[in-house]
């Protein structure tokens, strides 16, 4: 029985963390609310999936510190840590 | 460390507690039923099955077309056709989520069921409730299901809204339109003050001699100063706002005469729109979810009701703190409470994320103003990230207004083509 039960614990804190791998960091599921996923979408709002994670990362810094123009990305942007930046520019970065 | 055999079964327990119900151990698909397909619920249904393609979702809701109520105040203005705002569900079914055609009338939380109007039932793990707004009626002295005929709420969108530009488009150049803006908290806070902005256009563009009156329970609005340096510029004249601390606190109407009743006087109006008290929509009460505000109390990392076990609320009916009732709260509600439940299915501890929220609001066709927040969940509410968010800067050149009017549409078109297309 102890056997059983261990080896279920197992099973689920592996499906846990293949879960935890495709879930999105902090903040970015948000994003998809301005920044369009399809393609078939018309729109002047830059698509992330796949930019390149450094491009990411510094326009959101430089939106957070008011170095770059925005009309809503410089109050957004000053929502989010360094880490979280990073988390996110990386998860869009590798999206296809 | 070597555990002793009793505290061994404690420990083993205590994970078996965290475990899954038996359905998945047997390999069965964990049952998610969403019920409300708006925002909310259609953006959860479709994130449930991307965040765990396993999970069999089921999304309840009655109507086969639905009607967005962003941009709605455009289609009473006359700028947009109602078709505009339309959507169905065959995206959604086709992203692997199954519809159920049909209205929720009672939750049973202790067998996991959900009753239907034609008395069906289906099982759940989890269910998510995202049944919007109902309106509070009875809450207004006067203002009963007929007196909306005769002065539509139009907050709900569909024939209200039709019904209130009708009623515009028949009222004769010199007419008084007023508006009565309900006490917080209620959905879409910027919304009737948009709304008197675009009706303020269509009267300026068409019927220049009519007046607007916007009637308030409230002493402050969101994007006010934004709303009334506009106001001020595109509308001189023509919109008053009267505030609760002037007389603006509607008491009764009678819909026969479209008369408004306040402490101060009594207003009677060629067209009437009566923005009506709110709570969270019915289902909300019949499964126990909604306090005695008649919102529903959640937890900020997972959506769970704070008053039923393994039922989540989202969108306009939950109490989400500092975020307000907009469909883009509603969407990243959604998406943070499939991830939730999507982990709490697989034995799995959810992790506090941020959730956004940004509306724009059109105060003339060319003409956008936003506000933005970014949030997170601090001693058990959903806080504003201090610093963070605020609205479009006062002093703004007319073309930041046009670029956030473009960008206001392209919000509308990503969104919806997230959530139905």
């Amino acid at each position: 029985m102890p056997k059983v039960v261990a080896a279920a614990i197992g099973l689920a804190s592996i499906a846990a963390a293949v879960l935890a791998a495709a879930e999105p960091p902090a903040g970015a599921a948000a994003c998809s609310g301005c920044h369009p996923t399809s393609a078939r979408v018309v729109s002047p709002v830059v698509r992330l999936a796949g930019l390149d994670r450094a491009v990411i990362v510094r326009a959101l810094q430089e939106f957070r510190s008011g170095q770059r123009a925005a009309t809503v990305m410089d109050r957004i942007a000053k929502g989010f840590t360094d880490d979280e930046i990073q988390a996110i520019a990386a998860w869009y970065a590798g999206q296809k | 460390m070597r555990l002793g055999r009793r505290a061994f079964l404690r420990l083993a327990a205590g994970a078996a507690a965290l475990l899954p119900a038996p359905r998945r151990a047997q390999g069965a698909a964990a049952r998610v039923v969403v019920v409300g397909g708006g925002f909310a619920g259609a953006s959860c249904a479709r994130a449930l099955r991307q965040a765990d393609p396993r999970l069999a979702v089921t999304l309840v809701e009655a109507n086969p077309t639905f009607t967005a109520c962003p941009f709605s105040n455009a289609v009473i203005g006359g700028l947009r056709d109602l078709g505009a705002q339309q959507f169905t569900y065959e995206r959604v079914a086709a992203a692997g989520v199954t519809l159920v055609p049909g209205t929720a009338t009672a939750v049973d939380a202790q067998a996991r069921t959900v009753t239907l109007a034609d008395g069906s039932r289906l099982a759940w793990d989890r269910l998510v409730l995202a049944p919007g707004i109902d309106i509070r009626w009875g809450a207004l002295p006067g203002y009963d299901e007929a007196a909306a005929a005769r002065m539509p709420h139009a907050w709900r969108a569909g024939e209200q809204t039709l019904l209130l530009r009708r009623q515009l488009e028949a009222m004769p150049d010199g007419g008084l339109v007023v508006i009565a803006a309900p006490a917080n908290p209620f959905r879409c806070p910027p919304g009737p003050y948009e709304r008197a902005s675009l009706i303020a256009h269509y009267l300026k563009t068409k019927k220049p001699r009519s007046k607007l009156i916007i009637l308030d329970a409230k002493d402050a609005f969101s994007k006010q100063r934004l709303f009334q340096a506009a106001w001020t510029e595109l509308y001189p004249g023509l919109l008053e706002w009267v505030p609760l601390s002037k007389g603006g606190n509607v008491t009764s109407v009678d819909a026969a005469t479209r008369t408004l009743v306040t402490d101060f006087g009594r207003h009677t109006a060629a067209v009437a729109n009566v923005i009506p008290p709110q709570k969270a929509g019915r289902i909300a009460e019949a499964a126990g979810v909604a306090d005695r505000t008649g919102w529903c109390p959640i937890d900020p990392v997972t959506f769970e009701s704070k008053l039923q076990t393994h039922i989540h609320v989202i969108g306009d009916a939950a109490i989400a703190g500092a975020m307000p009732k907009s469909a883009f709260a509603a969407n990243s509600q959604a998406k943070t409470c499939a991830a939730a439940v999507a982990r709490l299915l697989t034995g799995g501890v959810p992790s506090a994320s941020k959730l956004i929220n940004t509306c724009y609001s059109l105060v003339a066709p060319d003409y956008g103003i936003s506000i933005a927040g970014v949030y997170q969940p601090v001693s058990g509410q959903l806080a504003e990230v201090p610093g963070a968010g605020g609205v479009s800067p006062a002093n703004a050149p007319r073309a930041t207004r046009a670029a956030e009017a473009v960008l206001a549409e392209a919000w509308f078109r990503t969104i919806t083509a997230e959530v139905f297309g």
